[in-house]
């Protein structure tokens, strides 16, 4: 087997290393709270499965139970942001921006209100639970609004950071992960930063750009690849504002790009990817994702092989790519 | 301090400069600003803790305009106040105003929020009073609401929250005008019983009529008075109010005057509808 050269430190027993984001948003929110008295946090009745339950015990004058009304949390989070206080806005991705996008459009982002927006269970990996609460759509309708940062984090660690530079960053932050358990691939001193992307390996032929769950699925699939192509990986945690520069860097390396995110092929990573290449480095991109369809009931890791977002589904992206790029 | 009539005298010049404006930006609401003229006065004039020169005082109360769309009568109370001048009231509307279409938060000192699309801005005004309470201030937290306005969900969520959390630091005020764009609120959508309504869901009710001056002002301050719930003051308005052909007319909701109806609507204010006879064309 080809030996893989990482560029940013990573954990190679990733496989066999499962967390999970939920938890880690959890406990750092706890943590960042013991200092920060300006942080709140806001549940819409799904306080456990969102993980606040935490903070609620540690903290229940600064903990705000709105019931099932995504609506008027989104709301009430802009009315605290603008009396000073950061607050944590949670609920299901589908709920939250799902039903409340008008609140966070106008109350929230126009106003530049600083309240951090928390989608949990985003993805199909949601499972059992059915379409209706697989939240596939919600880094299209975030990427869209002015003034709003979008984050997928990939991992237990990786989520941990995203909540800490969200809370240094002054205005509105979304921020989306799984419900699932995911490979641990970052290690503490893996680069993250709003706006960056990170190169994880780099590669001559093909570039796989991932976020979220997809991004050890990607690196999977580049040890099956084994060396017989050359294949680089970039971690993209932060969809909007997206690393332009690492983008058309990678582009003109490689000339061809493969996209995987756990999310609607229209509207999300894919998409921005296109968008900054298409205006710049004109590429041939091959998006791994949800296709233009509704999810089911299932196990998570079966629903993401049918659903075109398993290990071979990136092996074959990244085979087309490459031979979009020599066609060309 | 003011007298009654003093005030009256302000909310008639406020109602000239929301048709002055109206006609300047050739659109906008007129019958809501009109309606919510003597509302307003009795707030930014009598009851409402503020400083013109301190805007962002952080003990000020704070009032949220959840209906924007009547915002002429806001920036309009908001300059006659001293907040800015007079003389930035023609730019409603236009390229480069900080008097944008709909309020911006941000753009004009007293504006504390963003509002347009109906049934926010009482959900922003919970969690201005939750962060008095968190932060131990004492300030108290307005938020204006149109009738129409309670077709929205979102509205119903934030009244059941409100009490849940025992928001006796916030006060409603309702413009209860019966129209909305699409006609009579109780063709499109009935409220009524709108108090009973409220009541049911445990909040304290007042109802006034909204052009009374004085009973507003009790009213107001009897609301700061009560404990342990938020208080709605129901405040019976006339749509157009100042104005004979824009008074209760539906029409008049979304709508600006010509400027021959400008001129009419404004010798109709200067002279209390014809009561004074000295007034020249």
């Amino acid at each position: 087997m080809t030996e893989l050269k990482f560029i940013n430190d990573v954990n190679s027993n990733y496989k066999d290393e499962l967390t999970s984001c939920r938890d880690g948003f959890g406990e750092t929110l706890v943590e960042l709270a013991k200092d920060n008295q300006d942080i709140v946090a806001l549940s819409a009745d799904l306080t456990e499965s969102t993980r606040v339950e935490d903070f609620a015990k540690k903290f229940p004058e600064r903990f705000i139970e709105v019931g099932v009304a995504e609506q008027n949390m989104a709301g009430i989070a802009a009315g605290l942001a603008i009396s000073g206080k950061i607050p944590f806005i949670t609920s299901y991705a589908v709920f939250s921006p799902g039903r409340n996008w008008d609140q966070i459009r106008v109350s929230i982002c126009y106003s530049k209100s600083n309240v951090k927006i928390i989608g949990a269970h985003a993805g199909i990996s949601v499972g059992a639970d059915g379409a209706t609460h697989q939240g596939l759509e919600d880094m299209a309708i975030t990427r869209v609004l002015p003034n709003l940062v979008v984050l997928c984090p990939a991992d237990k660690i990786e989520t941990q950071k995203a909540v800490i530079e969200a809370v240094k960053h002054h205005g509105p932050v979304y921020i989306r992960f799984g419900r699932e358990k995911t490979s641990q691939l970052t290690v503490n001193s893996s680069p993250f930063k709003i706006g960056k992307g990170f190169e994880i390996l780099h590669g001559t032929d093909v570039t796989i750009i991932a976020c979220g769950a997809m991004l050890a699925r990607s690196l999977n699939a580049i040890e099956k690849l084994n060396g017989s192509l050359s294949v680089g990986l970039i971690n993209m945690p932060s969809i909007k504002p997206i690393d332009k520069e690492l983008i058309i860097d990678v582009a003109k390396n490689t000339g061809a790009i493969v996209t995987a995110e756990e999310h609607q092929i229209t509207g999300g990573l894919g998409s921005a990817v296109a968008e900054v290449l298409s205006e710049s480095v004109p590429t041939p991109i091959i998006r791994v994702g949800m296709l233009d369809r509704f999810g089911e009931s299932g196990e998570p890791n079966l629903l993401m092989d049918h659903y075109g977002m398993g290990v071979d589904d990136i092996i074959a992206a990244v085979k087309r790519a490459h031979k979009l790029k020599n066609a060309s | 301090m003011m007298n009654v009539n003093q005030l009256q005298i302000k909310a008639n010049e406020i109602r000239q400069s929301i048709i002055e404006m109206l006609l300047e930006a050739g659109s906008g609401h007129s019958a809501g600003s009109l309606g919510m003229a003597d509302v307003f006065t009795a707030l930014y004039f009598e009851v409402l803790k503020i400083d013109p020169s301190k805007p962002n005082n952080p003990n000020r109360d704070r009032l949220v305009l959840s209906c924007g769309h009547i915002c002429p009568v806001l920036y309009a109370t908001l300059a006659h106040r001293g907040f800015f001048g007079r003389n930035e009231l023609k730019t409603l509307r236009k390229f480069g105003s900080n008097l944008q279409g709909h309020p911006h938060i941000g753009s004009l000192p007293g504006i504390e929020t963003t509002s347009g699309p109906l049934a926010q801005g009482l959900s922003q005004a919970i969690g201005m009073a939750l962060a008095a309470n968190l932060n131990d201030q004492d300030y108290q937290t307005y938020a204006i609401l149109s009738d129409g306005e309670h077709n929205e969900g979102q509205l119903w969520e934030a009244i059941m929250f409100a009490v849940k959390n025992r928001l006796h630091n916030l006060t409603t005020i309702i413009d209860r005008n019966n129209i909305q764009i699409d006609g009579y609120t109780e063709d499109v959508m009935p409220l009524e019983p709108l108090a009973e309504k409220y009541r049911a869901f445990n909040w304290h009710v007042l109802e006034v009529d909204g052009h009374n001056i004085n009973e507003i002002i009790s009213s107001l301050r009897h609301a700061r008075a009560v404990f342990e719930k938020p208080t709605v003051i129901i405040a019976h308005t006339i749509p157009g109010k100042g104005v004979d052909f824009m008074e209760n007319d539906y029409h008049w909701h979304g709508k600006a005057p010509s400027s021959k109806e400008a001129q009419t609507a404004i010798k109709e204010i200067r002279s209390l509808k014809g009561a004074i006879k000295s007034e020249h064309d």
